[in-house]
């Protein structure tokens, strides 16, 4: 699964981080002599006592993940001083501990999972709770794309409280500056740059070919903003056939970067050999060896930890090239946890409503690593360029859809060398053959949602 | 060779038990005893293999799923994936055992005649003490294709350097048409006459790979009898306009620029100045073309990609016999020792030569020797897997997939049991011949 595989990463990078950030925290704590009780500053003060009762709520998040919910969780203690909610972290292992729970009869009230399909499983086997009392102040605060990804049957179930984003392009300032170019807003100019990019001696592209996620996640960007959700969603669905001519043109554009191998670090077999993260690596090294990185958000802190560079100084993110002009020039592909509910009960109502709102969204979001579809909360709360560059365009994007992988069986979506991720592998090293290339994808995607019955 | 029990007769029965007492308690007895053993059969063996097989012809998820009938057996021979681990098992058996073997042999035979002998068999039979993961591990670092970081590669560049050395500007290339490929160097298509100027405009070079001492570049004024010119890097932020020089645009110097004459000779050589630029002096008249030498763009050995997808099966057969040789040596050096010496020694007086020895004498003796080493490797190649998926970066994992790889893949990583099933029937019926093979020579040896 690519989500657990990246989620892994950047966890295992996040523990570092957290590391620092605790003596920060533990630091300013020893500062206040604890225990200050200042009211919110954010948000109405005025508390709410006749809700009362305890929420058990499991989760993903851990460390400084951790500690940014349970501030989160303060934050709602102030309006509802009658509620209780506990906060314990299940890690990765979450999807894992929800099963057996569920089967051992007693889940928690409430749960974060990071896979949609895992929602949707859940629902049709009869144990969410629709979050009807909630839809208003969702509708309040997202738009109805993001509110949609909520939904199973038509029917609202979760709250995609944070969010991450994959419709980004990171890029060596220095380059840029070298080749006297700007960074691209389109995909043509993107393009266009990077004749300029190699004219200047850098090659323009350093991909992760490796790791057939890397591809396939390049080419569900293309797919996405050049055709819109509902075509996206049906292709994912296989409703929409591999050989179709939408596909085509998405696998078109694709080849004018995995066509152009002079411009590709190590040529097309160096890429082929280059896993997830050396390609960042590569982008931003000192003397730099490519100028553009197309991945999700996930890339900055590999950024940070393996290489010199600093942010917006030599390295910085614009939102994947827009394709087409019109409605889905702004899509986004996006990850992220997506808040569920167990049972019913005016505690769990009320601790919902308070996630759905800005004020929750924005208590997390002023700490960092965290992004939301909120349209409400303000962009300047994002505590660097660099996550306002990232987190900022959720809120106002066209249209959002999940990485497709995880709604395709695992056999099509989610195999090193085979199925999808070996075929743009080879799509890498044969660029110009796509109708071939399209023939495969359709047999092995057929195939895989056959047997999956 | 495990898998011989699986075939292996069953024990003989013990006697029915007749009235007596005494008959049917032993016969308790000897049942009491075995049980442990058919259970265990049955629970590691006979289960898994009835289930793998009923589950081959079903879906993809559940402990049966839907039946599917042949449909997992037709997708082994029409998903390219698994055509690839086919065809790759398929070299890996007709290569591996033949040179394991002859290699076994080769070296088995020579060094029966060096002192050293211990010490060479040491060496040799080491790559069997390390496990394959940790082999594919090592050998992948050897493998990569970076001259620096390869060993094999190293070794490339080593001598391929002693050949030829690389160029000042081994990435940059022509900045306009005007300057067209020819030899490995670059050639201004338009010909000149005495009095003309030559542009060679270069791009694709990092501003760290500019030669030291460059300065602006200046377009010479046109000398008569002289041809002139400049060679520069035609770029600036923004990429400036090529084929014109321009302000911020340096000059290359230190390029071996040429002078051709109409018949293609190479009339007059020079190098350029830190401005770029260059002065063919007194030319004779006629018509020229003007280039820059091949040696200036002579690429630095970038090393061969073994771990590419064209190589990756060929690198990976090399490493496998690396480790299995030594295996092969010993068990044909224990059946060389236990040969009679006297044939070989009769053979020699009546005037064989070593060679007619070897062949006519030694290798048919050896042969029983012989046929189990290959038979083994029949079984191991079948079977590969670890090295595979240790060695083979991802990105080739595809070209090098072998069936044992194709079918872990399908059925724990795709999560689609039934074709995972079907792999392993697949396989299972590969081996299955050999076994049998194996089986009927034990039954012959006793």
């Amino acid at each position: 699964m690519t989500r657990n595989e990246r989620a892994r990463r950047a966890r295992a990078a996040r523990l570092a981080a957290a590391a620092a950030v605790l003596v920060v925290v533990l630091a300013v704590a020893a500062g206040c002599g604890g225990g200050s009780k200042k009211a919110g500053s954010t948000g109405s003060t005025t508390a709410n006592k006749s809700v009362s009762g305890s929420v058990k709520f499991w989760g993903i998040w851990a460390a400084t993940e951790q500690k940014a919910f349970q501030k989160v969780i303060a934050g709602f203690h102030k309006q509802y001083p009658n509620v209780n909610v506990t906060y314990s972290s299940k890690g990765n292992d979450i999807p894992t501990v929800l099963s057996t729970s569920i089967a051992g009869g007693n889940p928690p009230d409430m749960a974060d999972i990071a896979q949609p399909g895992l929602m949707k499983q859940f629902v049709q086997q009869g144990h969410l709770k629709p979050i009807a009392y909630a839809d208003s102040t969702i509708s309040d605060n997202f738009s109805p794309a993001w509110k949609d990804l909520g939904k199973v049957n038509g029917k609202l179930y979760g709250l995609l409280f944070k969010a991450s984003n994959k419709s980004t392009l990171w890029y060596n300032v220095n380059v840029l500056k070298q080749a006297g170019v700007q960074a691209p807003k389109t995909w043509s100019q993107m393009v266009s740059d990077a004749k300029t990019i190699k004219a200047s001696g850098t090659p323009a592209y350093s991909l992760c070919g490796a790791n057939g996620w890397t591809l396939t996640d390049i080419f569900e960007n293309i797919y996405l903003r050049m055709w819109g959700q509902n075509k996206y969603d049906s292709l994912s669905a296989h409703q929409i056939k591999w050989t179709d001519s939408t596909v085509t043109k998405a696998l078109q554009d694709m080849a004018q970067v995995l066509g152009d191998t002079g411009n590709i670090y190590g040529g097309t077999s160096g890429a082929l050999q280059t896993d997830y993260p050396t390609c960042v690596d590569y982008a931003f090294a000192t003397p730099p060896k490519a100028a553009f990185n197309l991945q999700g958000d996930f890339v900055s802190l590999e950024i940070l930890q393996a290489t010199k560079s600093k942010p917006v100084k030599d390295f910085n993110v614009v939102p994947f090239p827009t394709i087409t002009s019109g409605p889905n020039s702004t899509a986004v592909e996006t990850g992220g946890d997506l808040i569920v509910t167990f049972r019913d009960s005016p505690a769990i109502e009320a601790f919902m409503k308070y996630l759905a709102s800005a004020q929750a969204a924005q208590i997390w979001a002023k700490l960092g690593g965290f992004g939301t579809g909120n349209k409400n909360v303000s962009a300047s709360v994002y505590p660097d360029a660099i996550t306002k560059a990232t987190e900022a365009p959720l809120a106002g994007a066209s249209s959002v859809a999940f990485d497709m992988s995880d709604e395709q069986p695992a056999s099509f979506g989610a195999t090193t060398g085979q199925g999808e991720w070996g075929i743009f592998q080879t799509f890498l090293q044969h660029p110009t053959d796509i109708s071939s290339i399209q023939q495969q994808l359709e047999s092995s995607a057929a195939k895989a949602y056959k047997s999956g019955k | 060779m495990s898998g011989a029990s699986i075939t292996a007769e069953p024990p003989p029965q013990a006697a029915p038990p007749e009235a007596g007492g005494e008959d049917r308690s032993r016969y308790r007895a000897g049942a009491l005893f075995l049980l442990p053993a058919f259970i265990l059969l049955g629970v590691w063996l006979v289960y898994p293999t009835v289930y793998t097989i009923v589950r081959s012809f079903f879906g993809q998820h559940g402990y049966l799923g839907t039946w599917v009938g042949l449909d997992n057996y037709r997708a082994l021979f029409t998903t390219s994936a698994l055509t690839t681990a086919i065809k790759n098992s398929a070299i890996w058996v007709a290569v591996v055992p033949a040179f394991v073997t002859a290699f076994g042999l080769l070296f088995a035979v020579l060094t029966e005649r060096i002192s050293w002998a211990v010490g060479f068999k040491t060496v040799i039979f080491l790559p069997m003490a390390i496990s394959a993961f940790a082999t594919g591990v090592t050998w992948h670092l050897m493998y990569t294709q970076n001259p620096d970081l390869g060993a094999v590669n190293a070794l490339g560049r080593t001598v391929a350097d002693s050949f030829s050395t690389p160029g000042v500007l081994s990435n940059a290339s022509p900045s306009t048409t005007a300057l067209q490929p020819k030899g490995g160097g670059l050639l201004l298509k338009t010909p000149l006459q005495p009095g003309g100027v030559a542009l060679l405009g270069l791009t694709g070079i990092a501003p760290l790979d500019v030669p030291q001492g460059a300065q602006q570049a200046v377009k010479p004024a046109p000398k008569p009898g002289d041809i002139v010119g400049t060679v520069w890097r035609d770029f600036k932020p923004g990429g400036g306009k090529p084929g014109v020089v321009e302000q911020g645009e340096l000059g290359l110097p230190g390029v071996t620029v040429e002078l051709r004459d109409s018949s293609g000779k190479v009339a007059q050589s020079t190098k350029t100045d830190p401005n770029g630029t260059f002065d063919f002096t007194d030319v004779a008249a006629g018509t020229y073309n003007a280039g820059i030498g091949a040696s200036t763009f002579a690429k630095p050995f970038g090393g061969y990609s073994w771990l590419g997808p064209k190589l990756i099966t060929p690198a990976l057969l090399i490493a496998y016999i690396w480790i299995w040789a030594g295996f092969s040596m010993v068990v044909i050096a224990a059946g060389l020792a236990a040969m009679p010496r006297e044939v070989l020694e009769a053979a020699r007086t009546d005037g064989a030569t070593e060679l007619q020895v070897f062949r006519r004498v030694t290798v048919p003796l050896l042969a029983p020797v012989l046929s189990v080493v290959f038979i083994t490797m029949i079984i191991n190649v079948l079977k590969v897997f670890d090295i595979v998926i240790a060695m083979a970066p991802e990105g080739s994992q595809r070209s090098a997939n072998v069936i044992a790889l194709a079918m872990w893949r399908t059925a724990f990583s795709g999560f689609d049991f039934g074709t995972g099933s079907a792999i392993a029937v697949f396989l299972f019926l590969l081996v299955l011949p050999v076994l049998a093979l194996n089986v009927r020579r034990f039954r012959t040896e006793t």
